[in-house]
């Protein structure tokens, strides 16, 4: 790792301020995925600024229709989380299967939906729950938030402060990992939502990261069962490819998880 | 450079330490504790497994300075004077070690999950959550093994302390 100076702001404004006075200055959260990027100098800010003391993106709120989760909490602090336990099982579920235990400890919502890896789950529960991204400026709908891989609507400098769920009628989660590494090769979540609508997301397999199914939607928002997708297939070319799984290997696996997810409306189901 | 105060094993350490210092440097190379191992330095093998503030956490990929007020425990904070702590008592009963490096770790994941299970635990459970370590000697069987006697053990021992 290169030389930095870490910062550590107790308020939102503090934090931009600190952020806006550097050149080259970057956001530190449970630094699950940057710490190990600044390790191998693949990024190398010279200033961090780690979030977690301020107090606006701690804590989980559940109302009546909505979940909403402060940017800093952590996996493990949403999985063991009762009232969204009650509210949306398949949210906690994915929290529960994100890394291992001690990286649940650590690692935060807001950075991981921020980061946006192909390959991250997050992602998917934001876009199929219809989540609105609050930020230290802004509301940015799920729809707009995620840009192509690592690459989201935040501008230089805007935090992420909290995320709002929309709780489904029900909602489902089935994640393909790779054996070595646990992350997703494909991961499917399907949650239909109390006005009708399916919102299919798929991570983990999109050449452009985490994108919506369109085709399973109007499926399975007229018939919500596992045969609705039968014969229904996604574009290979529109899928990643490397050494862990061929694009055309991937695609498969995409139908196959929106197949289990619809299966384990409810809950969630991890291979 | 910061100014850094950690209280590892109950005892307040105080450090000038450069800000990418990582925890496990300044467990080991700053105070002296080399018993929390370094394995892949990638957040993956889990040798480096310590409590921070209470729960386990990989210290090759937290900010010593990030902790600066925290409390860590280490595997040396385990033991009682000369008795070991019921864990490390199973992995040395069942033989839960060959080489013994990835053992701290081992150690230290073991007691954050009996401690947030309150010792209900099954097989299954264990295999699972120990995930995030690695060990490439014994096939986890006996580490599975002594995992599930000190969870039997820790249960035994709050029945007994609730009578």
């Amino acid at each position: 790792m290169y030389a930095t100076t870490y910062h550590r702001p107790k308020t939102i404004v503090e934090a931009v301020a600190l952020y806006e006075g550097f050149d080259d200055a970057s956001y530190l959260s449970g630094g699950h995925t940057l710490i190990p990027a600044l390790k191998n100098r693949l990024a190398a800010p010279q200033h961090l600024i780690d979030v977690r003391a301020i107090p606006e993106l701690s804590g989980i709120t559940v109302t009546a229709d909505k979940v909403v989760i402060g940017a800093a909490t952590r996996h493990a602090a949403v999985a063991a989380c009762e009232e969204v336990k009650a509210a949306i099982p398949a949210l906690c579920g994915l929290a529960g299967s994100i890394g291992d235990v001690q990286v649940r400890h650590m690692g935060t919502i807001g950075g991981s939906t921020a980061n946006n890896d192909p390959a991250a789950d997050y992602p998917s529960a934001v876009l199929s729950l219809d989540a609105v991204v609050h930020t230290d400026r802004r509301a940015i709908a799920a729809d707009d938030f995620f840009q192509g891989l690592y690459t989201t609507a935040l501008e230089p400098g805007e935090i992420l402060v909290r995320i709002e769920f929309r709780i489904p009628e029900i909602a489902g989660y089935a994640k393909f990992r790779n054996p070595a590494s646990r992350y997703s090769m494909a991961a499917a979540f399907v949650s239909r939502h109390r006005d009708g609508k399916v919102r299919v997301a798929i991570t983990g397999a999109g050449n452009g990261g985490v994108f919506r199914w369109s085709e399973a939607e109007e499926r399975l928002a007229a018939d919500l069962t596992p045969a609705a997708l039968d014969g229904l297939a996604v574009d290979p070319s529109l899928m990643m490819g490397d050494i862990h799984a061929p694009a055309d290997y991937r695609a498969h696996l995409v139908a196959v998880m929106s197949r289990r997810a619809v299966e384990n409306l409810g809950r969630t189901y991890i291979l | 450079m910061s100014q850094v105060t950690i209280t590892i094993n109950g005892k307040p350490e105080t450090r000038e330490v450069e800000d990418r210092t990582l925890l496990v440097q300044f467990i080991r190379e700053h105070v002296g504790l080399t018993g929390t191992h370094v394995g892949c330095d990638t957040t993956q093998c889990g040798a480096c497994t310590v409590h921070l503030d209470g729960v386990a956490v990989k210290s090759c990929t937290v900010l010593a300075v990030a902790a600066d007020g925290a409390a860590v425990t280490t595997i040396e904070g385990l033991a009682g004077g000369g008795t070991l702590h019921p864990v490390q008592q199973a992995f040395h009963e069942h033989h839960g070690l060959q080489c013994g490096y990835c053992t701290p770790g081992m150690i230290m994941a073991s007691v954050d999950m009996i401690r947030r299970h309150d010792g209900v635990l099954d097989e299954a459970t264990v295999r699972h959550e120990l995930e995030g370590n690695i060990c490439r000697c014994t096939g986890y069987h006996n580490i599975v093994k002594a995992v599930l006697d000190a969870a039997e053990k820790h249960r035994a021992a709050q029945a007994v302390a609730a009578e």
